[in-house]
């Protein structure tokens, strides 16, 4: 079923786009993570313009986010406060992100950014993911109980003036750590059209060092709000956000995440996370090869 | 009086001569292409009859005539580029501006262009992929200026949107001509021009246009004009939308 899209201007076949976000739910719902890094890379390759694809799927990963905020917040697992704080910067993120992105796409640097960050920020999480998860599998083998990792934040953070408390984290330290975080993690939503999750995760963990049993539920809700500022600064901004689009992808990929989510209570979170490390580094590896290998066109025209 | 007869007569010539020529009736199976959810392309077919003086039609001793005909889009500012590997990445490196390039140009005929009119005559009237005016607005070396329209064409005929079809012109007896042309569903939108012209010993003996408006209609439209015109409410509703969907789909499976 083909069906023409009004802003991306070319016609899509309609399953196929849904099945793409079904498969992207059902992996996100597996390892709670958004799946931007996933859709973006997908749909480049599918032909839609860098610009659409990843001004369209932070509108998906809005999407996958909600039903697990609100389950979240039922089992008081968010900090607002923290929230709130990592959303505030991650606004200000998105907005510049909106910036840097018309401004590369001026410079026409704008595909080769996108695929060199997507590169250097997933081949690096993914091998420290798979390095921690093999680790924990080794463990689990030799009969060993995991060892619990002592909390902290980075030195770096207790220098950082202002300091407040944040009591669902477990925390007393400046609000600019979190509001720098999440204005990074905003400039990449902007750029990406990813969530952001797989950063923010370890860096609420190991920079921060926030309580366990907030962790998702405060990164989901940042991301919740940022994808939406990121839909709004693409909207008012590149005016590359595809409704129609949107609504496939979504369409699929809801539904996906609710199934993925009760896999994921059937298989040990270790091989889970080392499953994900392999994604994100196939992911990685797939954009480095589109980077060193000669491409078919070496021209390319922009409408100015 | 005297000294301006022959002058009168000079005057006159250009009409003597056009009366003896033959002319146009051409036409196309649609004026305006409507861009709705289910697009894909559209196929146009120019047709049209050419009309010799006297009303005879041509015999077999005459010279057959050609047709050309050329769709052409409205013109944009585009920039190409041109990627080189750069510290082992492939990254656009050499880009140029073109002031007016069409947006779609779809060419047409009875036999090959270039059989039919010399380098001078295609570039006058824009016939042919090597012939497009698109006016760089660069003043780098005709060779490089060359290879980035080299690369542009090549380029938009791999999208589809610049075609070159010889052959695809049929006339019956001499006077009834018809032409089908792909239009791309990644066509843009605007108004476009179908233009004939009736070719003879290398020379171009009449030339008629047609307009044909391609837009999208319904709610193509709506959210085409929204998305430019209306762009907080539409970010609004996209984002609307994704918490619905997900609010949705959370409460559905919580029920189960």
């Amino acid at each position: 079923m083909d069906v023409y899209l009004p802003i991306a201007n070319l016609s899509v076949n309609a399953l196929v786009i849904v099945l793409l976000g079904g498969g992207v739910g059902l992996l996100s719902g597996m390892f709670g993570v958004g799946g931007g890094f996933l859709t973006t890379p997908l749909l480049i390759v599918y032909g839609i313009s860098p610009t659409v694809a990843a001004a369209t799927s932070a509108s998906q990963v809005t999407g996958s986010c909600v039903s697990g905020v609100f389950a979240h917040f039922r089992r008081n697992g968010v900090d607002v406060k923290m929230g709130a704080t990592m959303v505030a910067g991650g606004i200000v993120g998105a907005m510049l992100g909106a910036l840097l992105f018309r401004w590369l796409q001026q410079t026409g640097q704008i595909d080769t950014v996108i695929a060199l960050i997507y590169v250097v920020l997933l081949g690096t999480i993914g091998t420290m993911m798979a390095r921690e998860s093999l680790q924990s599998i080794g463990a689990i083998r030799a009969g060993e109980a995991p060892r619990a990792r002592k909390r902290r934040h980075h030195p770096l953070v207790a220098a950082l003036p202002l300091r407040t408390r944040y009591y669902r984290s477990g925390l007393y330290i400046s609000p600019l750590a979190p509001l720098l975080l999440g204005c990074f993690t905003g400039i990449l939503t902007t750029l990406l059209g990813i969530g952001g999750g797989f950063i923010l995760i370890p860096a609420m963990l190991y920079l921060l060092g926030m309580s366990t049993q907030v962790v998702v539920g405060t990164s989901l809700f940042q991301t919740l709000f940022v994808t939406a500022a990121a839909t709004m600064a693409h909207a008012t901004g590149t005016k590359s956000v595809d409704i129609v689009l949107a609504a496939l992808l979504l369409v699929g990929s809801v539904t996906g995440a609710q199934v993925g989510v009760r896999l994921a209570t059937r298989i040990k979170p270790e091989y889970l996370r080392l499953a994900l490390a392999l994604m994100v580094l196939i992911v990685a590896a797939r954009m480095a090869i589109g980077l060193g290998w000669r491409p078919t066109d070496l021209f390319s025209v922009d409408v100015t | 009086m005297r000294p301006l007869k022959p002058f009168a007569v000079l005057a006159l010539a250009p009409l003597l001569v056009g009366a003896a020529k033959p002319t146009l009736v051409p036409d196309v199976s649609q004026r305006t292409i409507d861009i709705a959810y289910s697009f894909t392309g559209a196929e146009l077919l120019l047709f049209g009859a050419i009309l010799y003086p006297g009303g005879r039609t041509p015999g077999p001793d005459d010279k057959p005539a050609d047709i050309i005909v050329v769709v052409r889009g409205p013109v944009q500012s585009v920039t190409v580029r041109e990627k080189r590997k750069i510290a082992g990445i492939w990254m656009n490196a050499d880009s140029l501006r073109y002031r007016s390039a069409p947006s779609y140009y779809a060419v047409a005929s009875s036999r090959p262009v270039d059989q039919l009119l010399d380098d001078r005559t295609r570039a006058i009237y824009e016939l042919g992929l090597d012939s497009l005016q698109l006016s760089p607005a660069s003043t780098a070396p005709i060779d490089e200026q060359n290879r980035f329209a080299a690369g542009l064409v090549s380029l938009k005929a791999k999208q589809g949107l610049y075609v070159d079809v010889p052959h695809a012109v049929e006339i019956a007896d001499g006077v009834l001509y018809r032409a089908r042309i792909q239009i791309p569903a990644r066509v843009p939108v605007g108004r476009f021009t179908a233009e004939t012209f009736l070719v003879r010993d290398g020379r171009v003996l009449a030339v008629a246009t047609r307009t044909i408006h391609i837009r999208k209609s319904g709610f193509e439209r709506f959210v085409a004009a929204s998305a430019e015109d209306r762009s907080i409410p539409y970010g609004l509703t996209v984002i609307a939308m994704a918490v619905g969907l997900g609010w949705t789909a959370g409460w559905v499976a919580r029920r189960r």
